[in-house]
């Protein structure tokens, strides 16, 4: 067998190709979905030493399953990482990172621009994990810095803020977390790997919902974590990956797998337990997603920015909070984070407040009313009636959502199509 | 992500995991839990012949334990150090004086004057990389844990 090429692939080559090796058995060229619960061990000495960690093999499919595995390789190959590992959904991803680095008395400090849902989840689940938490301005460092305790554990923001299209200053924050020895884990869902990432700008963790652009078809819910491999567990503050482990026979798993020790307790361990798995045929919708995911979003980002633009001029809008608009006055920061387009979600705000949200909604004949982003069709949905619901009045303003504010995820459809949809719904 | 650093050229490491048969584990532990153990385990397993070097051991993988490089007598491929990166310029002396084609320095076990010393004599140098790792990487199956081999390839890889 002759030896792998020493070159460094491009991303779009890589979006194709990275954990997609051709089947050694059969040569079949597509990742084949391997629909199994479990693994026939070649002896009792291979089984051991599967559920030993002593040697790469698959055990049983909530923990491990090779269709799974190439989407974990291609996320983690496109972010810069070291592994991925897989999840039922982008909040089980979350929630599974949480469970694996905090233990009760911990604290985090999280961005208060995110995703409603995640705002639920960590105010929820912390709580009856006895974990305490503090929401800061994604946009101030100085406010992460100053809400850091000794019992602060780990720092939590989107790349790009869902839905007020807030940019976070990774490099800043990220310097702000290891000053402090803990890690900034940041969810790219809104991103994707090609807009940026996050990890080549100090971030440590990345996590995705891969039901949105990567799958990019709406068609299944997943998630993945990431791990730069880079930070340091056994710094004295992350017992919970550097001490031995009774959960597995005493184990110590930075010790033992280096680079790979909070990525190997997060399967091993914190997925084994959860259990919430991503299934075989997912991972395979999701990886033909990501064949496609650097044109699709060359098209999301240039439609998402004209429709804004086309917004931010009308009368009746009140404000546009794409990031190409809100940072007029920092186009540095877009510069430096997202060269390539600041995504393709967005709001307006009408005005009229809730009715006239909800008028605008009834409207709309291309744009579909539901509650997703990062389908290759184009979605509108009003967030004080339906993501952001749980939300009080503050919590609404902090995350910068007025009664009238329409959501958009801009597609890749006709552009001219798209504004036309929009123009009559005005009227 | 690993940083790239002399000693980690890809085709030399598949050059010495493809061509070496006997692997000297410098500082092998019989802790089942340590990572020496894990690295000698699999190698084994994957049938290079684990020769272990370990004063404080009787015996290793069933192997018996030699006190040091030069006890071995036999040919060694690999040297392989689990050892403070101070032991490395004596470690690496010796990997020469008994013949040996290669030294694999693993994660953390950085010495540039070890490395010189091997490199100076014509051996094969690996530096702060796991072999574990690295044969799982180019002829294993670290692929199906959802670790980044950063492998990108159309061709069909050949059972053997």
């Amino acid at each position: 067998m002759t030896d792998l090429p020493d070159r460094q692939f491009g991303f779009r080559t890589r979006a194709l190709h990275a954990g997609a090796r051709p089947e050694p058995e059969t040569g079949a060229r597509a990742v084949p979905i391997f629909q199994t619960s479990s693994y026939v061990f070649e002896d009792p000495e291979s089984a051991a030493a599967y559920f030993n960690l002593q040697e790469y093999g698959n055990t049983y499919s909530r923990i491990m399953n090779p269709t799974v595995a190439a989407f974990e390789e291609r996320i983690a190959n496109l972010e810069g990482g070291v592994g991925g590992v897989a999840f039922a959904s982008g909040l089980a991803a979350q929630s599974a990172t949480f469970f694996t680095l905090l233990s009760p008395g911990d604290h985090v400090v999280a961005s208060r621009a995110l995703y409603g849902g995640s705002i639920t989840q960590l105010k929820h689940l912390f709580k009856k994990l006895s974990v305490e938490l503090t929401f800061v301005d994604p946009d101030d460092p100085d406010e992460w810095d100053s809400a850091t305790t000794e019992q602060t554990r780990l720092f939590f923001g989107e790349t790009i803020g869902n839905p007020g299209g807030n940019v976070m200053d990774i490099e800043r924050i990220a310097a702000v977390a290891h000053r402090h020895s803990i890690p900034l884990v940041m969810d790219n869902t809104f991103a994707t790997p090609y807009l940026c990432r996050p990890i080549e700008w100090g971030a440590d963790i990345v996590v995705h919902s891969a039901t949105k652009f990567l799958g990019g078809h709406g068609t299944s819910i997943g998630g993945v974590v990431i791990d730069s491999g880079d930070f340091d567990w056994s710094n004295g503050k992350f017992a919970v990956i550097a001490e031995p482990s009774d959960a597995y026979h005493g184990l110590a798993f930075h010790e033992t797998f280096g680079m790979y020790g909070f990525l190997m307790k997060l399967r091993s361990e914190t997925l084994r337990d959860l259990g919430g798995c991503m299934s075989p045929f997912n991972a395979f919708l999701f990886l033909q997603g990501i064949e496609t995911l650097p044109l699709r979003m060359d098209r999301h980002v240039s439609n998402a920015l004209g429709i804004a633009t086309w917004l931010d001029a009308r009368s009746d809008v009140v404000s546009v909070s794409h990031p190409a608009l809100h940072y007029r006055e920092n186009a540095a920061l877009l510069e430096k984070y997202l060269p390539n387009g600041a995504g393709a979600v967005f709001c307006f705000e009408l005005e009229g407040g809730r009715s006239a949200g909800q008028n605008f909604i009834r409207k709309v004949q291309l744009f579909s009313h539901l509650a997703n982003v990062g389908d290759a069709k184009s979605l509108i949905i009003h967030p004080a009636s339906t993501t952001h619901r749980q939300l009080n009045n503050d919590e609404l303003q902090a995350a910068g959502i007025a009664p009238g504010t329409i959501r958009l995820s801009i597609g890749i459809e006709d552009i001219d199509d798209l504004q036309w949809d929009l123009e009559q719904a005005f009227a | 992500m690993p940083k790239t650093i002399k000693y980690q050229d890809p085709a030399t490491i598949q050059r010495v995991l493809r061509t070496s048969r006997s692997v000297a584990v410098v500082g092998l532990s019989a802790n089942t839990l340590r990572a020496s153990h894990f690295v000698g385990y699999y190698a084994q397993r994957h049938g290079y012949r684990i020769i272990p070097v370990n004063p404080r051991e009787e015996e290793v993988l069933g192997q018996p334990c030699f006190n040091s490089l030069s006890d071995v007598g036999d040919a060694v491929d690999v040297v392989n150090v689990f050892r403070d990166p101070s032991a490395v310029p004596a470690l690496a002396r010796e990997a020469v004086a008994i013949g040996a084609k290669a030294l694999w320095l693993q994660f953390g076990v950085i010495s540039d004057e070890g490395a010189a010393i091997a490199a100076d004599a014509g051996l094969d140098v690996v530096m702060d990389r796991c072999l574990k790792i690295e044969h799982a990487r180019y002829m294993g199956r670290m692929h199906w844990l959802g670790l980044n081999t950063e492998v990108v390839t159309a061709r069909r890889r050949i059972r053997r």
